[in-house]
């Protein structure tokens, strides 16, 4: 089974399966900031189905920069000390389907990752909008999905975003998160259906 | 056995020969597009109704392709503030010895061109030797071994490497279909250099009459791809009067672009 090629081929992924509830959550993993923070935002939703039905046994990873547009360096999400803000956070769904972080919304990335606020003024980076990354992994949900959540307070950057530009009303809807009256952030999932979200191939 | 309903996508019914009919000709389908001309499948098939409960569950519309983006390029950071050197040995949990086969599964993390990927999370978990999760939705009726939970992490080091001391999980019943059975496998979770080659996983035994039997193993429909899952037996991992030995190297996939940290605050 040897590759002739140099690169060697990847390794498949596999479903997550039922019983990662003992192994993949761990405390503090939804709160990348904690939830008293005067910074926090609640960033939440449902996972669904392709009949519309709420997924228990999701999980899902988010990675983001902070609120500078930082790309965090720092280790710790295992084991949170209340301050670091690692940019890595992991929720599984409940038993109505409905999953929470507790963090920042990023500030938009200078082209060198180098945070915004320290002066980057590349032209075609300034037109990005900044987002969530987003890992899906569930039961019955073979390989790992990858999407992004862009959110409220950077709409000037919606509309000359290329990505979000270059989606329909409708599909830029699945990846847009809304503003709760609460205050909270709110973005469902569905992994099938009339509002399926959409997922992206990286090239 | 009792058939019990879940959800309305893995009832549990069906046979096994319906389901490895169905495995035979969505695989066959596979080939008949090899041959003209389509480019190796990589990667499971996402829709892939023999395992039932995916049927629901797979997007139906193509992904979107996109350069990946400075965060997608960045992967979050792991180190021994995060993981104990003592999690990657799975029989030291609790103060008894657990039952089963011990053996070392080790490897290395590489990325797309073959070099080693350092300092990455590497999670997995597991059933025990009976096939039983500690999981409480794993109800069947084969006995919780109280010396063993089934989870260990580890970091990987210079070379890319990782170990673990576990023992060899045992095949385990489940729902898709009557009598149905999973190949004994131990779950992965992997991080890369870059978010986009996060992969979950699961790594099975060589020879397991079981293989082609599984929808899960089998939505790999390419059959060098489903051999990458298989790890191989070791004879230098082993260790006399104490364990047996399995490698397994795992491969993340590739991007054209990487991201490249900024040495300071010069721009």
């Amino acid at each position: 089974m040897s590759n002739p090629s140099t690169s060697p081929a990847p390794t498949p992924g596999q479903t997550v399966g039922p019983f990662f509830g003992y192994a993949l959550p761990f405390e503090g993993g939804p709160d990348l900031v904690p939830p008293h923070n005067p910074k926090a935002v609640r960033l939440h939703g449902y996972v669904f189905d392709g009949n519309g039905d709420p997924i228990p046994d999701a999980i899902l990873e988010i990675w983001q920069a902070d609120q500078d547009g930082r790309i965090p360096r720092e280790p710790g999400s295992l084991h949170r000390d209340g301050h670091t803000f690692t940019g890595f956070g992991r929720s599984e769904t409940d038993a109505a389907g409905h999953y929470q972080f507790s963090t920042v919304i990023p500030g938009p990335i200078s082209s060198t990752g180098a945070s915004s606020s320290s002066g980057g003024n590349d032209a075609g980076a300034d037109s990005k909008a900044p987002f969530i990354a987003v890992a899906v992994f569930s039961r019955g949900l073979i390989n790992k999905l990858h999407t992004r959540i862009y959110l409220p307070g950077h709409e000037e950057l919606h509309v000359t975003d290329p990505f979000l530009t270059s989606l329909d009303e409708e599909d830029r809807a699945t990846v847009t998160a809304t503003r709760g009256g609460d205050g909270s952030i709110r973005h469902d999932i569905h992994l099938q259906g009339p509002q399926e979200t959409v997922f992206l191939a990286f090239d | 056995m009792t058939t019990e309903t879940t959800n309305l996508s893995d009832r549990g019914e069906g046979s096994q020969a319906e389901i490895s009919d169905e495995i035979e000709t969505l695989h066959a389908g596979y080939q008949q597009r090899r041959q003209q001309g389509e480019p190796p499948a990589q990667q499971p098939s996402l829709d892939f109704p023999p395992y039932r409960s995916s049927i629901l569950r797979h997007p139906t519309k193509n992904p979107r392709h996109v350069d990946p983006e400075t965060i997608e390029l960045a992967s979050p950071a792991f180190g021994h503030t995060d993981v104990s050197v003592l999690e990657s040995n799975l029989t030291i949990v609790h103060n008894g010895e657990p039952l089963g086969e011990r053996m070392v599964v080790s490897g290395r993390l590489l990325d797309g061109e073959g070099r080693p990927v350092r300092n990455q999370l590497i999670e997995l978990w597991q059933a025990n030797s009976a096939g039983r999760y500690i999981h409480k939705r794993d109800q069947h009726p084969a006995p919780i071994d109280p010396n063993f939970t089934g989870a260990g992490r580890c970091i990987t080091d210079d070379d890319g490497g990782y170990s673990f001391l576990t023992i060899k999980p045992g095949a385990y019943p489940w729902k898709n279909h009557r009598n149905a059975w999973r190949p004994a496998h131990i779950h992965f979770s992997v991080f890369g250099t870059a978010f986009t080659q996060r992969i979950v996983t699961q790594m099975y035994f060589p020879g397991d009459p079981l293989f082609p039997l599984d929808p899960i193993y089998n939505s790999i429909v390419d059959p060098d791809a489903r051999e990458r899952l298989v790890a191989k037996f070791d004879h230098s991992l082993t260790s006399p009067e104490w364990a047996l030995g399995y490698r397994w190297d795992i491969v993340l996939t590739g991007s054209k672009a990487t991201w490249v940290e900024p040495e300071g605050d010069d721009e």
